[in-house]
């Protein structure tokens, strides 16, 4: 309970802070819509073709996207060495960790909620009738993405050029979470779509795996 | 120092006959002919890398079980010498696909898994150096590394499950599958002299990165010291 209850006064700190500047979450949405917008030179758009690519340029968007919103979560606790007194105070570190990974799910489902639309619009795909198991796979990803994200963050915070260590840190740990969440999203945009659960699984043990990690490595990532 | 260079000529030997028996001794294989024998090399390196990079691993949790510079040196020398053995595997395995499948890489579950690992364990060389506070470095690179490891099976899994053309293991392959015995010797052979050649490596880059450590402290003791000339004469006129 109190774990809980610090968790969320933190996650609702971040919030609070990104409300007030909405840095992360409007440059990572546009940042995505362009690569959206750049896809559509690169690739044909037609509605067949987008089926087949569609899957994988949305996920690569939000991966690309992620990498680059989640580099402020422990670099705008730095500026006022903020991290050191959220140290101080009698907060477990997975406390601090989960917070942090809490807040970056949410911006990150945000970028989401508008993007996955705008997706269907330009590379007329139809979402409506597979919503509920897109959400799925979406959320699932989400966690998996902010999971890494957010421990990786934390070590990249501390180093020289952490903006471009970052993407290269995440996106190689990534490619497992990419290729299931691309197959099971492909798996739901085609004529007769259903969910591949094998795939599903996959994004499920990913996600279980590295919050086990992070859970067990936290202290070592929050110390002094 | 007697001991070192007994095992390096040793090792030495070792690779030098592992070499002359894989091109001379080992009989020619039915369909591949000269070209399978880069085998007795590309093999012997995935698994002096797989070697390495578990060395990684455990000197890893170890540094943060311990806190001892010592398992800090010995993940890095490991990472490194890793990073080398699976470059070698990628290189020779793209001269011998070529002419046997006809195409140089192949998007297969263990090809990308190796590809992965290796961009995994450049980025881990790569944060450290980009880490300034020694203590710092080695935490953190031994979280990613930990984290790094974690990956290998999953990206393995879903690469499996995704596509596959590399061949079936051809040792411990079920039935049917095995190698002529000399083809069996000589690998064993290579294999023994490609983890000698590591070992030794391995062995050197530990000693240099102890060096580099101490080096380092020693730098720290002299730069928190007050050396100016004020303070000096200072104190020899009190």
């Amino acid at each position: 309970m109190r774990f809980l209850r610090q968790t969320l006064a933190i996650a609702a700190k971040d919030l609070r802070s990104e409300i007030r500047g909405k840095e992360a979450v409007n440059a990572a949405f546009s940042f995505a819509l362009v690569i959206l917008l750049l896809f559509s030179f690169a690739f044909d758009p037609t509605a067949a073709e987008s089926r087949r690519y569609g899957p994988g340029l949305l996920w690569i968007a939000f991966l690309f996207a992620g990498s680059l919103m989640l580099n402020p979560s422990f670099a705008r606790e730095q500026s006022n060495d903020t991290l050191d007194a959220l140290r101080m105070a009698p907060i477990s570190p997975f406390a601090i960790l989960s917070a942090k990974m809490l807040a970056n799910f949410i911006f990150m489902s945000l970028v989401e909620l508008v993007l996955v639309p705008v997706f269907g619009v330009l590379y007329n795909v139809s979402l409506s009738g597979v919503a509920g198991r897109l959400i799925l796979v979406l959320v699932l990803g989400t966690i998996g993405l902010t999971v890494t994200g957010t421990v990786f963050s934390a070590i990249s915070s501390h180093a020289r050029m952490r903006e471009l260590l970052l993407p290269l840190l995440l996106l190689p740990i990534l490619t497992p979470l990419l290729i299931a969440a691309v197959e099971a999203t492909a798996s739901l945009l085609v004529d007769q779509p259903e969910l591949d659960r094998t795939w599903v699984a996959l994004l499920a043990g990913f996600d279980i795996l590295f919050l086990t990690a992070s859970w067990l490595l936290c202290d070592y990532l929050i110390e002094e | 120092m007697k001991g070192r260079i007994a095992t390096t000529i040793v090792v030495g030997a070792l690779i030098f006959f592992a070499g002359y028996a894989a091109l001379f001794l080992a009989p020619d294989e039915k369909t591949m002919h000269v070209i399978q024998r880069i085998f007795y090399f590309h093999v012997p390196s995935w698994i002096a890398m797989f070697i390495a990079f578990s060395i990684v691993f455990i000197a890893n949790i170890a540094y943060l079980a311990t806190r001892k510079s010592n398992w800090d040196c010995l993940g890095v020398s490991a990472a490194e010498v890793g990073v080398v053995c699976c470059t070698i595997g990628l290189a020779t395995g793209p001269l011998w696909a070529r002419p046997v499948w006809g195409i140089w890489w192949t998007w297969d579950a263990r090809l990308t898994t190796t590809f992965i690992l290796w961009l995994l364990y450049i980025s881990y060389l790569l944060l450290r150096g980009l880490l300034d506070d020694p203590e710092k470095k080695a935490t953190l690179s031994a979280v990613f590394g930990i984290f790094a490891f974690l990956d290998v099976p999953l990206v393995y899994v879903s690469n499996r499950l995704w596509r596959t053309q590399h061949p079936q293991p051809v040792i411990l392959g079920g039935n049917g599958s095995g190698l002529d015995p000399t083809m069996g010797k000589v690998l064993l052979l290579c294999v023994i002299a490609v983890i000698g050649v590591m070992i030794i490596v391995l062995f050197d880059r530990y000693r240099l990165e102890r060096l580099r450590h101490e080096f380092e402290e020693l730098r720290l003791e002299v730069e928190t010291r007050d050396l100016t000339p004020a303070s000096i004469l200072g104190k020899e006129s009190t």
